[in-house]
């Protein structure tokens, strides 16, 4: 088995199943079911994809809203299992999907970073631990023990970042997580992503900022209509996808993966 | 370590593989354990969040059993004229046991949505969730035998050495709600309406169960119900060594351990048969 691989997807599908009419009660679906007038559509959110990212590479991933990006983040992540196909992944994910996940205003900062980090499936010796280097980075010393509905978004953010990129991840999945915050903050983050380059880390990056991806990323895909259209260095794969995007250039062919 | 925080780390990589999978129910086991951390910082969540804003803060937890056994002490020993021998204490035993099992299997039954917005994005075993409903329970459950006690030292009444059997009454009835609570969060993901339907179904319930009254004022034709009802065997385990002083018969704790194991297992296996679909849903 080749173990190189960080993420690695086989032809990998998910099918979502839409019922026609949304039924969310049971006196409903009982009803339907009797009336045998169970309709289900189905939605195809990824089709026969295939992906391989080598350990240490960084990935942009581009597309338009509903292309599938989500979905393959969820799959790496391991939040839902594909419908079809296989996904291996290697090593311990960070997924800075939605930063923020899980925050609760009414607990204090340091509260907040104890439950973060036991999401992220860390003991809380473990948390007790990194806690004062977390709190240094996000620069929140003076407010963590106030309740973080106290605290502006920026501040939350930070806090956010701070934990789910301490936690010593191998692969890190951002979601467009590095347009919160002030400046000063984007180029910390931004310092951050480098080392974990550096440090041989693998990084998977959505964004709809085509010059995020050209700065973080060596390499980029694209994806459309749940399918792998474009793979290759990041500055191409952009350029194509601005062309398309904006000035209606043809859709280049499907990749199936690369193996 | 570099000036940024991020260390170079050479360990086993944990690998996750769709496609190699073995037996849900003890992979879900498996998957709790290592995230009992978050079960512990779900339940600390709860009761701090409950209390973070109120004055009386964990007091409430105590109180409000109190409360209403004043209230219903009033109403059903003066209105009915119930003879039971120190009813604040029968109620009290009956109450906070049924209490437990009520606010458990609900709570599991009404978080869903909450933990199916953290499920989606988040890699967590579903089950921390319910194992969290359960531990609220039990913190609450030890913070209401405080009052308990309270009573028994006002109204004189003794303290009999049987309480020592309490742990095996508390893991029966832990086993026994934690497998409704299992069964209810896998329907309620399904249907909205569940929530609502067993809000209405434990309200009912409440009252089938010899908890503000005597077993004895159910009429014979009607006993058999009594028998049916798993809570009734339950609640005696409870309310045997507190308010009779007796260790409740091994047959009746036999009973109630076997229909409790039982129900956990039917849960759980259930459960892990449906955690995997829950993320289709959204």
């Amino acid at each position: 088995m080749t173990t190189t691989a960080a993420v690695r997807l086989e032809n990998v599908s998910v099918r979502y199943r839409i019922p026609r009419e949304r039924i969310a009660s049971l006196k409903e679906y009982a009803i339907r079911r009797l009336k045998r007038r169970l309709m289900f559509d189905e939605f195809e959110a990824l089709r026969d994809f295939g992906l391989e990212v080598q350990a240490g590479e960084t990935v942009g991933v581009i597309g338009r809203n509903g292309a599938g990006k989500s979905t393959l983040f969820r799959l790496i992540a391991r939040v839902l299992p594909p419908s079809a196909g296989r996904v291996v992944v290697a090593g311990r994910i960070a997924p800075l999907l939605e930063l923020g996940l899980g925050l609760h205003g009414e607990l204090t900062g340091r509260e907040n970073v104890m439950l973060q980090g036991a999401l992220l499936g860390f003991s809380r010796g473990e948390m007790r631990r990194r806690m004062s280097r977390i709190v240094e980075w996000a620069e929140l010393e003076e407010f963590i023990d106030a309740p973080i509905r106290t605290y502006s978004s920026g501040m939350a953010a930070r806090l956010a970042f701070a934990v789910a990129s301490d936690v010593d991840p191998d692969i890190l999945l951002v979601d467009e997580a590095l347009s919160v915050g002030d400046e000063r903050f984007q180029i910390k983050c931004h310092d951050r992503m480098e080392a974990f380059r550096q440090a041989g880390k693998t990084v998977l990056l959505v964004s709809h900022a085509l010059d995020q991806v050209r700065d973080n990323c060596r390499r980029a895909i694209w994806v459309h209509e749940g399918r792998l259209v474009r793979d290759g260095d990041s500055a191409s794969v952009a350029q194509a996808y601005h062309d398309w995007s904006v000035g209606g250039a043809a859709l280049p062919p499907v990749i199936i993966g690369r193996r | 370590m570099s000036s940024t925080g991020v260390t170079a780390r050479a360990s086993v990589l944990p690998v996750y593989d769709s496609a190699r999978r073995g037996s849900r129910v003890i992979d879900e086991a498996r998957a709790l354990w290592s995230y009992r951390s978050l079960v512990q910082e779900l339940v600390v969540r709860d009761i701090k969040v409950r209390y973070k804003r109120s004055v009386l803060g964990i007091v409430w937890t105590m109180l409000a059993p109190l409360l209403n056994m004043i209230a219903l002490t009033l109403v059903f020993s003066t209105i009915l004229k119930q003879e039971i021998r120190n009813y604040p204490v029968y109620f009290m035993t009956g109450a906070i046991f049924w209490a437990f099992f009520s606010q458990t299997t609900s709570s599991a039954a009404s978080q869903t949505n909450d933990s199916n917005e953290i499920a989606k994005r988040i890699y967590v075993p579903r089950s921390v969730f319910i194992a969290a409903s359960v531990g609220v329970g039990l913190v609450n459950l030890v913070l209401s035998i405080v009052p308990l006690v309270g009573i028994l030292v006002v109204t004189g009444f003794p303290i009999h050495p049987t309480w020592l059997f309490l742990p095996v009454s508390i893991v029966t009835i832990v086993l026994f709600s934690s497998g409704v609570a299992l069964l209810l969060f896998t329907f309620a993901s399904r249907f909205s309406d569940i929530r609502e339907m067993y809000l209405v179904l434990v309200q009912t319930w409440f009252f089938l169960t010899p908890i503000v009254y005597h077993p004895a004022i159910v009429p014979p034709r009607f006993r058999f119900a009594l028998w049916l009802n798993p809570m009734y065997y339950l609640i005696q385990t409870f309310r045997k060594p507190i308010y009779d002083g007796v260790i409740p018969s091994s047959g009746l704790v036999a009973a109630s351990f076997a229909l409790s194991v039982g129900v956990f297992l039917t849960g759980w296996v259930y459960f892990c048969h449906r955690a995997e679909e829950m993320g289709y849903r959204s």
